[in-house]
């Protein structure tokens, strides 16, 4: 574990955007999993690039072109060498994990699924990895069935084996919930839907930042993520896909760099992972990206996310102390480290807008996940979330805060 | 913030006056804080004259709309709904005595945004909120 030993409290040096203070005192940023801030290590490669050897990549004759296609492409294999992916063509570049939800939604799914045919999804989904499914059932006639979330926070195992006897062609699942902060057990899950014959696509935008990601292990047909919840920059998410799969499904978008040869009346197909990455990408956001992995893999995914579940059980045993304070989702032993919550006296845009006058930022609502809040009857909820940059100050202060809510409304 | 939450905004929150169902009413609309989800029904009862005898709001919400909701309407009862074509932002600013970013202004107009659709329709809607 190479992190084990860190100087945790030292990490916040490394983002430039903790040194601002609020009022005398640091912000604390306790919304990464909306988005996470990033190390200078990062913007450093990014601003590299720009300044360095600026250039287009895959066809430039010349030295600095040469030079972005190497790192481009070096960023690719290093995802893939993080995720323990099958191949760096497996991995294709694309906007964020909506968009690589999206890619297969019309790519595959356009292509294979057929009327009558089960997609199977969950209760717990973010919206992104839910309305791809609706659009497509809509669309194409299929059956869009959805696994229930338990009274505490968990999916239904039972139910998920039944609907599995509808013979699913697809399942649809995410690795952990942005609002419940469950993480699902997806090594059985994703078994027993191969059993039943279905494709399992893993959104794990939540899960990939904080924790030990292997693909051979876990062995997902597809597996989505985004660089901006893990240290890298906005505007670069990556699909993983089977490269059997990806080879027979049909283009996304449609362009340059994705076509081999193009004639006036018909275009030959790039090879993987050109294939789906038309256009030109987002080049120094893939750059950023394998430098935020260089800096979570020096801390160590064990250790981060050994730190960020100290700090959630911390928090939790904090709790008793704010009366009316209901925690969302399961026990420590099954979640990971966000804790989403309501209080019974404020409603969750007060808490977050009085946790904000006190230099904490929590994120307020829905989170993009309007049936698991219906699920639980509750019209919106307040999230904490914590990253490798947080301390135990952090949740000192999130309470402080709380206090000061439970005074004014309790 | 304590001027956000200054205690006659908390004590509207807590204990609103026109948070009820009208049982007879000839205007009523539901929408939703499309930022959170909050559900909002606004319900008027009027006289032959257009006057409004009667006013109640239904739903959950922030504070802020809550607060707003409470103080709009008990300013409603003795208007004429042509009055209410009148009511600005800033008229619900100055009930409130605060001032609000763009977020939050959207759930201190939620109350304005669903009566003037209950009176007109939805289409007169969006200036309210730009």
């Amino acid at each position: 574990m190479p992190g084990a030993n860190k100087d945790w409290s030292g990490i916040q040096n490394d983002f430039p955007i903790l040194q601002q203070m609020h009022e005398g005192n640091r912000v604390v940023y306790l919304d990464s999993g909306a988005t996470s801030l990033r190390p200078l290590s990062v913007l450093s490669a990014m601003e590299g690039y720009f300044n360095e050897y600026n250039a287009n990549i895959h066809r430039g004759i010349y030295r600095y072109a040469e030079q972005a296609t190497e790192a481009y492409e070096s960023a690719r294999a290093r995802i893939a060498e993080f995720i323990n992916a099958e191949s760096a063509r497996s991995i294709i570049f694309t906007r964020n994990t909506t968009e690589s939800v999206n890619l297969v939604a019309f790519s595959y799914g356009r292509k294979f699924l057929q009327a009558g045919d089960v997609i199977l999804c969950t209760e717990m989904e973010h919206h992104a990895n839910m309305v791809p499914w609706q659009v497509l059932a809509e669309e194409k006639g299929l059956q869009l069935e959805y696994v229930p979330v338990t009274e505490d926070g968990l999916l239904d195992q039972r139910r998920f084996q039944d609907l599995l006897g509808l013979k699913p062609k697809l399942v649809a699942v995410t690795h952990m919930s942005n609002v419940l902060g469950t993480i699902n057990p997806l090594g059985k899950m994703i078994a027993d839907a191969h059993q039943a014959g279905a494709l399992v696509l893993v959104d794990a935008a939540q899960s990939a930042a904080h924790m030990k990601l292997d693909l051979k292990k876990l062995n997902p047909d597809f597996l989505a993520f985004s660089a901006h919840k893990m240290c890298g920059p906005t505007g670069i998410g990556v699909l993983y896909g089977r490269e059997a799969l990806l080879e027979k499904m049909p283009p996304f978008l449609t362009g340059g760099d994705m076509i081999r040869e193009v004639h006036l009346d018909s275009f030959t197909m790039n090879d993987l992972p050109h294939k789906f990455e038309a256009g030109t990408p987002a080049i120094a956001e893939a750059i950023g990206f394998a430098a935020a992995i260089d800096y979570l893999d020096n801390l160590g995914m064990e250790a981060i996310q050994d730190h960020e579940m100290h700090l959630t059980a911390y928090a939790l045993g904090k709790v008793d102390s704010i009366p009316g304070m209901r925690i969302l989702g399961p026990s420590i032993e099954e979640r990971g480290g966000l804790l989403g919550f309501t209080l019974e006296d404020a409603h969750p845009h007060d808490v977050a807008q009085i946790l904000d006058a006190e230099g904490v930022a929590v994120r307020a609502g829905h989170h993009c996940a309007m049936p698991v809040h219906e699920r639980y009857g509750i019209p919106a909820s307040t999230r904490a979330s914590f990253y490798l940059y947080n301390t135990r100050d952090d949740v000192d202060r999130l309470f402080q805060g709380l206090e000061k809510v439970q005074k004014l409304f309790g | 913030m304590d001027d956000l939450y200054r205690d006659m905004i908390v004590d509207r929150y807590k204990n609103p006056r026109m948070k009820k169902a009208l049982d007879s009413y000839e205007y009523r609309y539901e929408d939703h804080n499309p930022l959170c989800g909050d559900q909002m029904i606004v319900y008027l009862h009027t006289d032959e004259s257009g006057k409004i005898v009667e006013a109640g709001f239904e739903g959950e919400g922030c504070a802020i709309s809550q607060a707003s909701a409470d103080l709009l309407l008990e300013s409603l009862v003795g208007k004429t709904v042509d009055d209410v074509k009148g009511i600005t932002k800033d008229d619900i600013l100055e009930m409130l005595g605060i001032e609000l970013g763009p977020v939050r202004l959207k759930c201190a107009l939620l109350s304005l945004k669903v009566t003037k659709a209950a009176i007109y329709g939805l289409d007169s809607l969006e200036e309210e909120l730009h």
